[in-house]
């Protein structure tokens, strides 16, 4: 237990503040994916065929190519594809981008794919009733899209959501690879120079448990919040 | 983009791929072994056994893959009295730790959807085998088990895919697998869009194959 104490000679203040940053990634990344799915779900749902297929081409490469490689190639081809726009308005000097944001933008896509289609299912599923009553009362379109198929819309997408959550919550370890200090990069820092891989990956494992255990209990809430009534 | 650079690594890639297919395969077959196993003590009615299968799949559903193959191939290597055992040339070897974690990982999944497919079988289907008279084992085999492999192909036909993007973690224990190929090749000539591209098309059309196989074994099981 040496190992976890806090200050100079142990582990745990380190691991402590990794954890942290795995929650702000993950929260960040899904926060990105929201912002995507947002864009994306309505292309989904709209009877435009290119607007469609723009929307599928999305969604099918990010749920069809490994997470790793999607972040190898922002994290190696993001920086030169920056400078290369740069170049264009006549910056030449090296921008390196920061790993927080390069990590979590690329894990932010790989959610947002996956949100979207649990948007697109969720709204589908609602009765198509709700739309045309909404239409005979003649509401605004914003309007009853927020108070009528939002809501709706929420409690049935929670429990996806939730699963959703968990993958991006288990992606946020491949950031590691790019060096962003996080749980499993801190576990590797400490496993190298202590020599104890053992204790310290399973330490790992057990903090990345305790997360998906404490958020399903939060998720659970909000479900039944969003579920009174049914 | 440098096409000449894409054409010249593509047969590369192309043998990596191999790699991770065998991977893949592999983790597979023994994934569905374990996931029916772990499947059967879930429907278990001894609450201990039920909670241990439950236990297992919850602690390898909830943990990230890396995790996993990062404890299985540096972590149980620092055991002493591991390594004097029979069970380390097993694990000595980087490729078979791979397997070892896949499978293990792919067995939680494969193990809930199986449990859900049995549990969700009207139970009239069981009944009216029954009351003809079939014996128990024969439902089993005959009833059960058909019933509940066409019920969980879709699910199932996820996990494959799933497995097959996770089969590219392999790269992070040195194996050079379809993603080990691709850093390889960009590390020696830093043209990291083109071969990261080209890797993530072939992943995405083994992702279409497969795709495209369940769908058929969907609709040839099909119960119209």
């Amino acid at each position: 237990m040496d190992l976890l104490s806090f200050g100079k000679t142990g582990w745990g203040d380190e691991l402590f503040f990794a954890t942290l940053m795995t929650i702000a990634v993950s929260i960040t990344a899904l926060l990105i994916g929201f912002l995507f799915s947002l864009i994306f779900t309505p292309l989904k749902l709209s009877n435009n065929k290119f607007l469609n297929f723009v929307a599928n081409f999305y969604t099918t490469i990010i749920r069809g190519v490994p997470e790793l490689l999607v972040i190898y190639l922002f994290f190696f081809g993001g920086s030169g594809a920056i400078m290369y726009v740069a170049s264009i308005f006549g910056y030449f000097e090296y921008i390196e981008i920061n790993a927080f944001i390069t990590g979590s933008v690329a894990i932010g896509i790989i959610s947002g794919a996956y949100s979207t289609e649990v948007f697109r299912g969720a709204i589908q599923s609602i009765d198509k009733g709700q739309f045309e009553a909404c239409k005979v009362l003649g509401f605004k379109k914003n309007i009853y899209f927020l108070k009528v198929i939002m809501p709706q819309m929420l409690r049935l997408a929670i429990p996806n959501l939730s699963n959703v959550w968990q993958i991006t919550l288990k992606d946020t370890s491949l950031i590691s690879v790019t060096g962003l200090v996080e749980i499993m990069r801190q576990s590797y820092i400490a496993a190298g120079s202590t020599r104890d891989p053992l204790f310290f990956y399973s330490f790992a494992a057990v903090l990345y448990l305790m997360l998906t255990f404490f958020s399903m209990k939060l998720i659970n809430k909000l479900e039944a919040k969003y579920s009174r009534g049914f | 983009m440098d096409l000449g650079l894409m054409a010249v690594s593509l047969p590369k890639l192309l043998s990596a791929t191999v790699v991770t297919l065998k991977l893949l395969s592999l983790s597979l077959f023994f994934g569905l072994i374990i996931g029916f196993i772990f499947a059967t003590l879930r429907l278990n009615k001894n609450p201990i056994i039920n909670k241990l299968a439950y236990g297992y799949s919850y602690v390898f559903r909830g943990t990230p893959l890396l995790v996993q193959i990062f404890i299985i191939y540096f972590g149980l290597g620092q055991i002493e009295y591991f390594r004097s055992t029979f069970l380390w040339v097993v694990f000595k070897e980087p490729y078979w730790c791979a397997i070892i974690a896949f499978a293990l990982n792919t067995g939680a999944y494969t193990s809930e959807i199986l449990r859900s497919a049995f549990e969700t079988i009207k139970p009239g289907i069981i009944e009216a085998g029954k009351s003809l008279g079939i014996s128990s084992k024969i439902i089993l085999y005959k009833i059960q088990i058909p019933v509940a492999i066409r019920q969980s192909l879709p699910a199932y036909g996820n996990e494959i895919i799933l497995m097959m993007k996770g089969t590219s973690l392999a790269s992070t224990v040195t194996i050079i697998d379809l993603t080990g190929a691709a850093k390889h090749i960009v590390s020696t000539t830093y043209k990291p869009l083109e071969v990261f591209l080209l890797a993530g098309g072939i992943y995405l059309f083994m992702t279409f194959l497969i795709h495209n196989l369940i769908k058929y074994l969907e609709k040839k099981y099909s119960f119209q």
